[in-house]
């Protein structure tokens, strides 16, 4: 419920959509009034009402109708001008709650310094992937954070465009491949509640939803703890698996991470041979790769449905796969099964001169 | 290279038997209904011996008049089938909680609320709109045609063609499974391979031809062919706000067109604007379409604000107040659409300082909003308001449009679009000001101009019936998504988990079955209104004591419009006529100068349809041969010099003296 968040920043969002509510009533409300009376007061069988045919100008009157919604603009525009930079996204929140604010560094002495908690988010074909570079674990489906804690989230995603969205939490921002964007938020009641995807992004999109834990300090290590007993280890090989398009995934817990597979993720190098984004940048500022820059044209290719493994994209039907037309793929193993006999199963979305027959090798480093 | 020659292939291209979806019921079941209702019509036509008549009359004419009587046609038969889908979007969601599915498979259902979208906006607001101006904007600005009489009816066939596509995509293949705007990456070619995606391409750039030259062909007429004395500041409202929208038409709809082209390269050539890799990057794409979609909307809603100025002064017996002002706030809108594309993401990640520049000239739009209803307030203030159809559709709308706008400029505060972007509320409040502002006013205008284009009014009690089940309806369908909005529930989900939501969905399916009934009433009330004809009949031209030059002549009017060209003096230029004591003129007739009819446009049409239907399904020799043929028969078309022709005198005398029999009788 958007009302009444539970974090922080959502209640300041939820705060300003009042306002700006209220703001905005004062000219709405007179005129829903105003179009009622005048409409019926004013209607032709009541001939006690005055008619003006000749009144159709009034200065006063213009500057009235013109002056009183710019002075609620002006009025909303500085709410927005302010309230836009303060709780934009990327800056670091400055209260964990109205009572407690953050006060970096150099603290005052009365404020206790709060270490913000880091969690790198992956939106996947159709499940989220969470990473704790602090502590050193992964899970998918499922988040969880200390109360009163500030969380940064990094946040991309591995094939298409998502919108990492906890309502009762903070604001969305999208999770776009290739990019990173920034959310910073604190939950302040302990309890579960419910993430989502909020931009459209495939077949199995509607069950691209997630729990949020927020845990009292004691209970998220324990949390941690648990993640780390029950989990297993997160290398390059199970993330590729995990990468497979899938829907309503159950929760899963990795004990450890590989180290540096999120920037991979975000850099579109998770697989062998490819060339990170990263790097490909550093040639572009060095001034370009040259003519040897042609080599690196199947490096950069990133196949993140592995096509050149005979996979097909999900939900695709003929002719751009074999599955029939409009068939109905409910489930995910049925969406990511690979293609089928056919060897021009995959050529309608292949691009000309890509994708077609088995791939060259890699080039590899 | 030859040894793999297929020559099905070659010959039907990606296209094969299994792209017909003969295992889906429901579309075999609406192929079955569409087919024997084809049928019917076309049995019907060569019963009664239509073809020449249709051919001759409609598919052939350049007359602005029947061409903006057919886009309002297309417009409404779209309506059908856009409506359809939203009855199988709302009936999903009102059943789809925990481990019930639901009725449709995400592979349906995605792309019933894609066509949705695009069917709403492209092939219904749009042909409403433009069949409006095309019909109104002549007539009132004392013209005999638009500047352009043959490109009119080509644009008509153009955004025709568009649609037919967008039919068969339908029964042959599919339609695109990306949301009304195909984002990429989603509907590049590696997540969207095969038709949809081209169908949604290819129909939008056949159709944006015509509504480009549509565009311009209105701003050559407003611009160029205006009757003596009607100076800018003395036109119709609805005539400058039709000019403000078609200025914006010409200015946004290339960039749609440069869009779509973009994309439609990086799945046919393998190029890499929008792609993930080799240097494309998506929020290209968010950034250009928006710069078309956002005065798009402008485009829609501005001839409606147009269509109410003129209700509200005639209905209230009244001039419109303010109207200096209210052509100022319309050109204000005009440039204002253009700086405000942003606020459709916000969330992507921009700076603060760029969203909020967004967000507040999203706000500074509402003022120069603001300002219209406070004019249309007034107008009523010390008028005689008489409450027929049109003006009952006004007060409709300037109560609900409020309120959407209301949320409308809560949608513009960034920290709140954060939580409520995307979600229910964003849809609720979208169809908020497109039903309560553009489809009401596309209703208000038709019960408005209908009696002029046929000669008899549209059946009062249908109407009312009509509006009545519209207006709740949109209310009990659309004031529960707000509320879901508000509870954080995201848009285009196919299922949901928490049954508590339920009951929402099912006021809201209720909703948009009252919108069923409004619609089925529409209907009953064309078929009343052609029955009664006689009862209903208009023989003065002028039935609801208009104010401005289309109630000056006959209705339906005679092909040339106006037997003489009119002098105006004065604002409502129909009204200061009838003040002064006009006099028709009976004698001193001239021959009239008048375009002669073509059929190359719907033509070119067939062709577009043809070379689509080939670029979608990859049959290269159709599409080469369709496009060589478009070239021809355009050059062709050069060649014919027999384009005009002159009406008589003896038609014009004979022609207006049959209008003033009329005027005695009445």
């Amino acid at each position: 419920m958007l009302l009444s968040p539970s974090g922080d920043v959502a209640l300041q969002q939820r705060n300003i959509l009042l306002t700006s509510t209220a703001l905005m009533l004062i000219i709405i409300l007179p005129v829903l009034v105003l179009t009622c009376v005048f409409a019926w007061h004013y209607r032709a069988a009541n001939t006690q009402a005055k008619y003006d045919p000749k009144f159709h100008h009034s200065t006063g009157l213009e500057v009235v109708i013109w002056s009183m919604p710019l002075l609620i603009i002006i009025m909303l525009g500085a709410i927005t001008w302010l309230t836009t930079h303060l709780l934009d996204p990327y800056r670091p929140i400055g209260r964990t709650s109205a009572a407690k604010p953050i006060t970096e560094g150099r603290a005052s002495g009365r404020e206790e310094m709060v270490k913000p908690i880091t969690v790198q988010v992956v939106a996947l074909d159709w499940k989220w992937l969470f990473f704790y570079p602090e502590q050193g674990i992964a899970t998918v489906n499922e988040l969880a954070a200390p109360v009163d804690v500030p969380i940064v989230f990094k946040i991309t995603s591995q094939a298409v465009m998502n919108s990492f969205f906890i309502p009762t939490l903070a604001g969305q921002i999208y999770a776009m491949p290739g990019m990173q964007t920034t959310l910073h938020a604190v939950i302040n009641k302990p309890g579960i509640y419910d993430g989502l995807s909020a931009h459209y992004s495939g077949a199995g999109f509607s069950k691209m939803t997630f729990k949020f834990h927020g845990l009292d300090p004691a209970q998220f290590d324990a949390w941690v703890a648990k993640v780390k007993a029950e989990g297993e280890p997160l290398d390059r090989a199970r993330y590729l698996k995990l990468e497979d398009p899938s829907e309503g995934e159950p929760v899963r817990y990795f004990s450890s991470t590989e180290p540096g597979l999120y920037d991979a993720i975000l850099n579109m190098c998770t697989r062998p041979g490819k060339m990170c984004m990263s790097e490909m940048m550093m040639t572009d500022r060095r001034g370009g790769g040259g003519k040897d820059s042609r080599e690196a044209v199947e490096r950069l290719r990133y196949d993140s449905l592995r096509r050149d493994e005979g996979k097909e994209a999900p939900g695709a039907t003929v002719p751009g796969s074999g599955q029939p037309a409009k068939a109905e793929s409910h489930g995910g193993a049925d969406a990511a099964r690979p293609s089928r006999a056919d060897p021009h199963a995959g050529h309608g979305g292949a691009p000309p001169g890509g994708g077609q027959g088995p791939a060259p090798t890699q080039l590899t480093r | 290279m030859f040894q793999n020659l297929d020559l099905a292939k070659l010959l039907f291209g990606r296209l094969t038997l299994q792209a017909i979806p003969y295992h889906e019921p429901i579309l075999i079941a609406t192929f079955a209904v569409v087919a024997l209702g084809g049928l019917t019509v076309l049995g019907a036509m060569t019963y009664f011996r239509l073809w020449g008549p249709f051919w001759r009359d409609w598919v052939t004419t350049v007359d602005h008049k029947r061409i903006g009587i057919m886009y309002c046609v297309l417009g409404l038969v779209m309506l059908l089938r856009g409506f359809a889908d939203a009855l199988m979007m709302r009936s999903q969601q009102a059943v789809a909680f925990g481990d019930n599915a639901g009725w449709l498979p995400p592979h349906h259902y995605d792309q019933i609320f894609t066509a949705h979208g695009v069917i709403m906006i492209f092939f219904v607001a749009m042909p409403l709109v433009t069949g409006l101006m095309n019909f109104a904007v002549p007539l009132q600005i004392g013209a005999r045609d638009v500047a352009f009489p043959f490109l009119n009816n080509f644009s008509f066939w153009m955004t025709a063609a568009g649609a037919v596509l967008l039919m068969a995509s339908l029964f042959i293949g599919e339609f695109a499974r990306t949301g009304w705007l195909a984002y990429p990456p989603l509907s590049g070619a590696d997540y969207s391979p095969g038709v949809g995606v081209d169908y949604f391409i290819w129909s939008l750039q056949i159709a944006g031809v015509g509504t480009t030259l549509s565009g311009i062909n209105l701003v050559a007429t407003i611009v160029k062919m205006r009757a003596p004395g009607l100076t800018m500041m003395k036109l119709p409202v609805f005539t400058w706000t039709s000019l403000c929208t078609n200025v914006l038409i010409v200015a946004s709809f290339p960039v749609l067109t440069a869009v779509l082209c973009l994309l439609a390269l990086d799945r046919y050539v393998g190029t890499n604007f929008f792609t993930n890799d080799l240097g494309g990057n998506p929020m290209m794409y968010f950034n250009l379409i928006w710069i078309w979609g956002h005065p798009e909307v402008y485009i829609l809603i501005l001839p409606a604000f147009g269509i109410f100025s003129e209700i509200v002064s005639t209905f209230s017996g009244k001039r419109l107040f303010g109207y200096a002002s209210m052509v100022y706030a319309t050109v204000v809108i005009t440039i204002l659409s253009y700086l405000v594309w942003l606020h459709h993401f916000f969330t992507m990640g921009s700076g603060a300082t760029v969203n909020s520049f967004f967000g507040i000239t999203t706000m500074i739009i509402s003022i120069p909003t603001g300002a219209k209803i406070f004019n249309w307030l007034f107008t009523m203030y010390r008028g005689r308001i008489r409450f027929e159809l049109p003006m009952m559709w006004t007060i409709a709308f300037m109560i609900t449009f409020v309120i959407g706008g209301m949320t409308g400029v809560l949608l513009a505060v960034p920290p709140a679009d954060f939580i409520l972007h995307n979600s229910l509320f964003l849809v609720a409040h979208f169809h908020n000001v497109i039903i309560g502002g553009v489809l009401f006013g596309m209703f208000a205008g038709i019960n408005f101009w209908f009696p002029k284009a046929f000669g008899f009014r549209l059946d009062p009690f249908w109407g009312k019936m009509s509006f009545w089940f519209w207006v709740s309806g949109f209310y009990v369908a659309f004031m529960p998504l707000y509320l879901l909005g508000l509870m954080g529930v995201t848009r285009r989900a196919n299922r949901f988990d928490d049954p508590s939501l339920q009951i929402w969905f099912v006021i809201a399916a209720f909703g948009a079955l009252l919108i069923l009934i409004g619609i089925l009433s529409t209907i009953v009330q064309f078929v009343v209104s052609v029955r009664r004809r006689e009862a209903l009949a208009d023989t003065t031209g002028d039935p609801w004591h208009g104010r401005t030059l289309e109630w000056s002549t006959a209705s339906p009017p005679p092909a040339y419009n106006f037997a003489f060209t009119p002098v105006i003096h004065d604002h409502d230029a129909w009204s200061d006529m009838k003040t002064r004591g006009y006099e028709r003129p009976m004698e001193g007739f001239r021959p009239i100068h008048m375009p002669r009819n073509t059929g190359v446009g719907a033509i070119l049409s067939g062709l577009s349809v043809a070379l689509g239907f080939a670029l979608v399904w990859y049959i290269w020799w159709l599409a080469a041969a369709s496009f060589v043929a478009i070239l021809a028969v355009a050059i062709w078309h050069t060649f014919n010099y027999d384009r005009e022709y002159y009406v008589p005198v003896d038609e014009v005398a004979r022609q207006e003296a049959e209008r003033t029999r009329l005027l005695a009788a009445a």
